[in-house]
């Protein structure tokens, strides 16, 4: 792997493992402290940088392959940056058959992106999701930590610009 | 009645006894639980624990399966193997369900076809139909499998979202990884972790984008992955596939042998098209290995047959003349007038030979013979010398017996286990593996060593207890440990009365209890916290079996002798010897150091370490022989380079041994050799020391001749010949050419008859036979009358001399002493990928790992010095100076400094020193005084590197002939 040497990578690089080990320092005494300790990274960072996975494996004496499997067998965990809100559409069934599929559409227009892609201010990050438990009041978004049910493409645009303003002032 | 497992059969699961129970229950089945069913109809007993899928097995009912193989535990994830229990819901897959007693099972009927055709539908669904050029063609599992299911057309067509398109990894120089074959049945993962226990695979991803990823999505060659090959054993299709395979098809027909690298001996199926070895697969059958093998073994074979193989005897009249090719006859005839020539004019004992521990029992018995009936005196010594004389001597002195205690397979039952100065996930690779699962599964690690080996923190191993000593205090380490267990009253009193000798004891406790070996003394010698030695000795003495097993950094040492009496007494204080899990574990260097030490190619000892003093025993080999053989002890190793140097001694013939390189104080070695008027190499290439050679008769490696070779668990395993020798004759036959020509007749046709002979000649080796290793695969010596069927475990009842014997053991600091001018110790080791000298891993791929020896540096001590990573960097000895290139690592302790000594360039030992064992002169490898300092820009090479360069290439070219032969 080639790494960029200028100051603020390094700077920068040295601030992730930073937050990487608090993470590690802050669950490790937990039983089975690979998940929280991955949440916690994924939480405070946005993602969980892949170069210091190698940490994550000599504090818990895992090897490297083990890490990386756990972490890309959820799709919750990211190895690259995220937008600073993550919006996730669902589209499973009963989502689909109460009209997902409108609001789908909506927030993309809205957003200018497509799945998995973030906004170019790095504001918002586009995520498919096949079931959020909620589909007694389908259709379901979540955004952020919170998940909102009987959406319309309506109330879906409305949801994102209050978190524009909300952001901006 | 248990059956005996066939080597050759996958039983899908592993069984639920250990190998030894495995073993023991075949003798008497009495203590094994047993549940006994049918399975379609057929009635079956089998152990507690067994599957359903191996019971069958057991039956030759082979239930159709994917993710099942019989090394790895089962996983129950590819449900091909599902089968109907009479009394159970639904169809339980075979592998992940343990037969029960009163069961009975269903394997075939026509719902369990469906099901497995539905399932086998979905897997071909995604996976190339080119089995008619596939690699795996012949040798694929799912083809069979889909074969025995019934598939006959795939409902879903081909053309939906799938991986064909995969991009392959060729990146492993031995084998490739096709992700578009895969199946994701994990085998590879798990054989990486259970097998390896390497973890350097995963399942990436999940549902249809889960796919085997090596390290966090990386090519193989950079992830962790170590090469070993249980993936590739593992793997059931054609996705993780030996190159060589790929290259030219499936293997006819193949044999069975014993590797020819370290002291572990696996055993390997030597896989073979015509002549030709395509393949190198461990041998399931193989006592040593249990069906795994490392880098070296499994694939590293190539250099058999190099271009840089010289095939052809070559003489010369000294080391400045261009090599002639000539006829073995002629060679012959040359050597012999050449060293008759030399005993006329300088007397009896100025010529001698030097044997080989990469060479077969037979070959070894066969030069030592020459030397005392064709040479008529007894300087014959073996490259043993350099490694583990210590060994021989401290245990014999102790134990009665110069070999190591246990079997491998015992290590299964160990609680506690001490590794002092080895580093086996290295050196001894596959041995490494099965101590490492043995600790996964609980036993607690001890590690004595100045450096971190790997052993010391990997995935899943983490020792209790580094006590990292400064190179050269080893006595000082483990007088304090056993002071500490006598000071605690831990020690098993009843055993050592009952089995030691008391006054021997006595003397020993007088002095063990002294304040000098206290910890809190010891501490100020090796650097070793007080507290963390009291803790380790605790450990050691109070949690059931412990095991010691120990390396080149404990013998290579002016003290070698001497640290090896104390790991024996420590093991005799705590009752640790004599049944499995414990003892005194020697990690032998080479595949045969315990042969050629047993053959006897000592100076002061016949074969059987019986002393040459000993007019009785050199009687029996007088009759045999019909010659008088020298009352007299010949010259070590050293003593022939001294008394070379100092014009005493004029002839010299070394088989496979590569003393220019591998000898410590390489300018004297030099010197001596540069002295010689007749120096005979016999060696597969135009090694260092053949350089300075004026007859150089072609060797044959481990692929081209017959014989034996004795493990470090003194397992007697058979070498068997699969291609014919490149140069005509196999190395038994070259010293017999030899010798003949002297005029000492040997007439052996096959080495079957030098086994004979060895047998009838050695009490230890008397009912060894090339039938019984035919039939048996393996034997451990001793085996005679008393203990017909071999040895796996030794002093059970008794010590091999009667009682245990206790010595006295006092630390004498060694004169390499650290000064102002030399403040750091270098001390060597190995590496996983090169073996020894390199003389055969560096004309392989192996390179790709390790294509130079390179010098690790402590970060303050670097700091120091203004060194930073990939500096090239002087390292200067009392003895020479050479150049390496450094890295900045916190493995090494400050104040030490750690390289290896696989590369000829590197000159390691032009730096090491003559200083040796104050017993056995086992050179002081791992302790020299240096000084360690940043290169100028044109300084690549110090004045030693470049004079050997011009010299080696001078060499290479007058031994270069119009057809080949360039390096």
């Amino acid at each position: 792997m080639s790494r960029d040497t200028s100051q603020e990578a390094v700077l920068e690089r040295a601030s992730l493992r930073a937050s990487v080990l608090d993470a590690i320092a802050a669950n490790k005494h937990l039983k089975g402290s690979l998940l929280p300790i991955l949440h916690d990274i994924q939480n405070s960072l946005g993602h969980i940088p892949s170069e210091h996975v190698v940490d994550i494996a000599e504090a818990l004496n895992l090897s490297r392959a083990e890490v990386h499997g756990v972490i890309s067998f959820y799709h919750s965990f990211t190895t690259s940056p995220h937008g600073k809100t993550v919006v996730e559409v669902c589209r499973a069934e009963s989502c689909q058959a109460k009209g997902g599929r409108l609001v789908e559409a909506a927030v993309k227009a809205k957003l200018g992106v497509d799945f998995k892609q973030t906004t170019d201010d790095g504001e918002f990050t586009l995520e498919d999701v096949y079931c959020l438990g909620n589909c007694a009041c389908s259709p379901s978004i979540r955004v952020g930590a919170d998940i909102y049910g009987r959406v319309t493409p309506e109330s879906a645009l409305q949801l994102i610009d209050t978190l524009k303003t909300a952001d901006a002032s | 009645m248990i059956k005996v497992e066939n080597p050759n059969k996958d039983y899908g699961t592993p069984s639920p006894l250990s190998f030894q129970d495995l073993l023991d229950g075949l003798d008497s089945n009495q203590d094994i639980e047993t549940v006994s069913g049918t399975i379609d109809g057929q009635s079956v007993t089998v152990p507690k624990g067994t599957s359903v899928m191996r019971a069958a097995a057991t039956l030759d009912v082979n239930i159709p399966k994917l993710c099942a193989t019989d090394s790895i535990e089962a996983f129950g994830s590819c449900r091909i193997c599902l089968v109907a229990i009479e009394g159970r819901r639904g169809f339980p897959a075979s592998c992940t369900t343990p037969f029960e007693e009163g069961m009975n099972v269903t394997t075939q009927n026509s719902e369990i076809a469906e099901l497995r055709r539905n399932v086998m539908e979905l897997y071909i669904s995604d996976h190339p139909l080119d089995c008619l050029t596939c690699s795996a063609n012949g040798d694929c599992e799912l083809q069979d499998m889909a074969g025995a299911v019934g598939l006959r057309d795939v409902r879903y067509g081909y053309e939906g979202e799938n991986h064909l398109d995969a991009v392959k990894d060729e990146s492993n120089p031995y084998f490739t990884f096709d992700p578009s074959k895969c199946i994701t049945c994990s085998r590879c993962v798990r054989a990486c972790e259970e097998t390896q226990g390497t973890f350097a695979l995963t399942i990436e991803g999940r549902g249809f984008d889960s796919k085997v990823s090596a390290g966090q999505s990386e090519d193989f060659i950079d992830s962790e992955c170590v090469s070993c090959g249980a993936c590739v054993q593992a793997c059931p299709t054609a996705t993780l596939t030996e190159k060589s395979i790929i290259e030219a098809g499936q293997p006819e027909h193949s044999k069975i042998t014993t590797c020819a690298y370290c002291g572990v001996g696996c055993a390997f199926k030597a896989e073979m098209k015509g002549d030709q070895v395509v393949r190198m697969t461990p041998y399931k059958g193989g006592k040593a290995n249990r069906g795994h093998s490392c880098v070296k073994g499994r694939f590293a074979f190539g250099y058999a047959t190099h271009r840089n193989r010289i095939t052809s005897p070559m003489i010369r009249d000294s080391i400045e003349d261009q090599w002639k090719e000539v006829s073995w006859e002629e060679a012959f005839s040359f050597a012999a007038s050449q060293l008759r020539g030399i005993q006329e004019k300088y007397g009896t004992k100025s010529i001698g030979g030097i044997s080989s521990s990469r060479c077969t029992n037979e070959e070894v018995w066969l030069v030592q013979k020459m030397v005392r009936a064709g040479f008529g005196n007894n300087n014959i010594d073996t490259c043993a010398r350099v490694c583990h004389s210590p060994t021989g001597y401290g245990l014999k002195q102790t134990l009665g017996e110069a070999a190591g205690t246990q079997d491998f397979d015992s290590v299964e039952e160990s609680d506690v286990i001490m590794v002092m100065g080895a580093n086996p996930t290295d050196a001894h690779p596959v041995f490494g593996s099965r101590m490492k699962k043995r600790l996964r599964d609980g036993a607690r690690l001890i590690v004595v060593d100045p450096r971190r080996i790997d052993l010391v923190k990997s995935p899943h191993i983490q020792a209790e207890h580094h006590l990292k000593l400064m190179p050269g205090t080893n006595v000082s380490f483990i007088n304090a440990m056993a002071h500490v267990i006598v000071r605690d009253k831990l020690f098993d009193a009843d055993f050592v009365a009952e089995r030691c000798e008391g006054e021997a004891f006595d003397e020993w406790m007088a002095f063990i209890r002294d304040e000098m070996n206290s910890p809190e003394n010891s501490e100020a010698i090796t650097g070793i916290p007080a507290a963390d030695l009291i803790a380790a000795a605790r450990l050691y003495a109070q949690e059931g079996n412990s095991a010691i097993y120990y390396g080149l950094g404990v013998t290579e040492h002016s003290q070698g002798s001497t640290t090896v009496m104390g790991i024996a007494n420590l093991a005799m204080l705590t009752g640790n010897i004599g049944r499995r899990g414990v003892g005194v574990n020697p990690l032998r260097g080479q595949n045969n150091v315990q042969g050629s030490c047993d053959m006897g190619s000592f100076p002061h000892e016949l074969p059987g370490y019986r002393p040459v003093t000993d007019d009785e025993v050199r009687g029996t080999f007088e009759q045999a022989w019909g010659v008088e053989i020298d009352p007299e002890p010949g010259y070590r190793i050293n003593n022939m380079l001294d008394a070379a140097c100092a014009g005493l001694y004029k002839g010299l013939y070394v088989q496979g041994e590569d003393i220019a390189q591998s000898d410590p104080n390489t300018h004297h070695v030099e010197e001596a050799l540069n002295n010689l008027e007749c120096l005979i190499v016999q060696d597969l290439f135009l090694n260092e020391t053949a350089k300075f050679a004026t007859v150089f008769l072609p060797g044959s490696s481990f692929l081209e001749k017959n014989g034996t070779f004795t493990n470090a668990e003194r397992r007697i395993s058979p070498v068997r010949k699969v291609m014919p020798p490149l140069a005509g004759l196999e190395d038994w036959e070259v010293t017999m050419g030899l010798c003949n020509a002297l005029g000492f007749e040997m007439n052996y046709s096959h080495p079957r008859e030098i086994m004979a002979e060895i047998a009838s000649l050695t009490p230890t080796f008397a009912n060894v036979t090339y039938e019984r290793l035919d039939a048996e695969d393996s034997i451990q010596w001793p085996c005679n009358d008393e203990t017909p069927d071999g040895t796996p475990i030794m002093h059970i009842d008794d010590f091999v001399r009667g009682k245990g014997l206790f010595k006295v053991t006092e630390y004498v600091a060694t004169d390499e002493k650290i000064t102002k001018r030399f403040p750091l110790i270098l001390t060597t080791g190995r590496i996983l990928s090169q073996y020894n000298v390199g003389a055969q891993t560096r004309r392989t791929e192996n390179n790709t790992w390790h294509d130079q020896d390179i010098l690790e540096i402590h970060p303050s001590d670097a700091l120091d010095r203004g060194i930073v990573d990939g500096d090239r960097v002087k390292i200067q000895s009392r003895s020479g100076e050479t150049h390496l290139n450094a890295i900045v690592t916190e493995r090494v302790q400050p104040s030490v400094v750690y390289t290896t000594f696989h590369h000829p360039e590197s000159g390691a030992n032009v730096i090491t020193t003559d200083n040796s064992d104050w017993a056995t002169n086992c050179p002081e490898y791992k302790v020299t005084a240096v000084q360690i300092s940043k290169v100028i820009a044109d300084q690549e090479q110090s004045d030693w590197q470049r004079q050997y360069e011009t010299f080696s290439d001078k060499q290479v070219e007058l031994a270069s002939s119009d057809t080949e032969q360039t390096a």
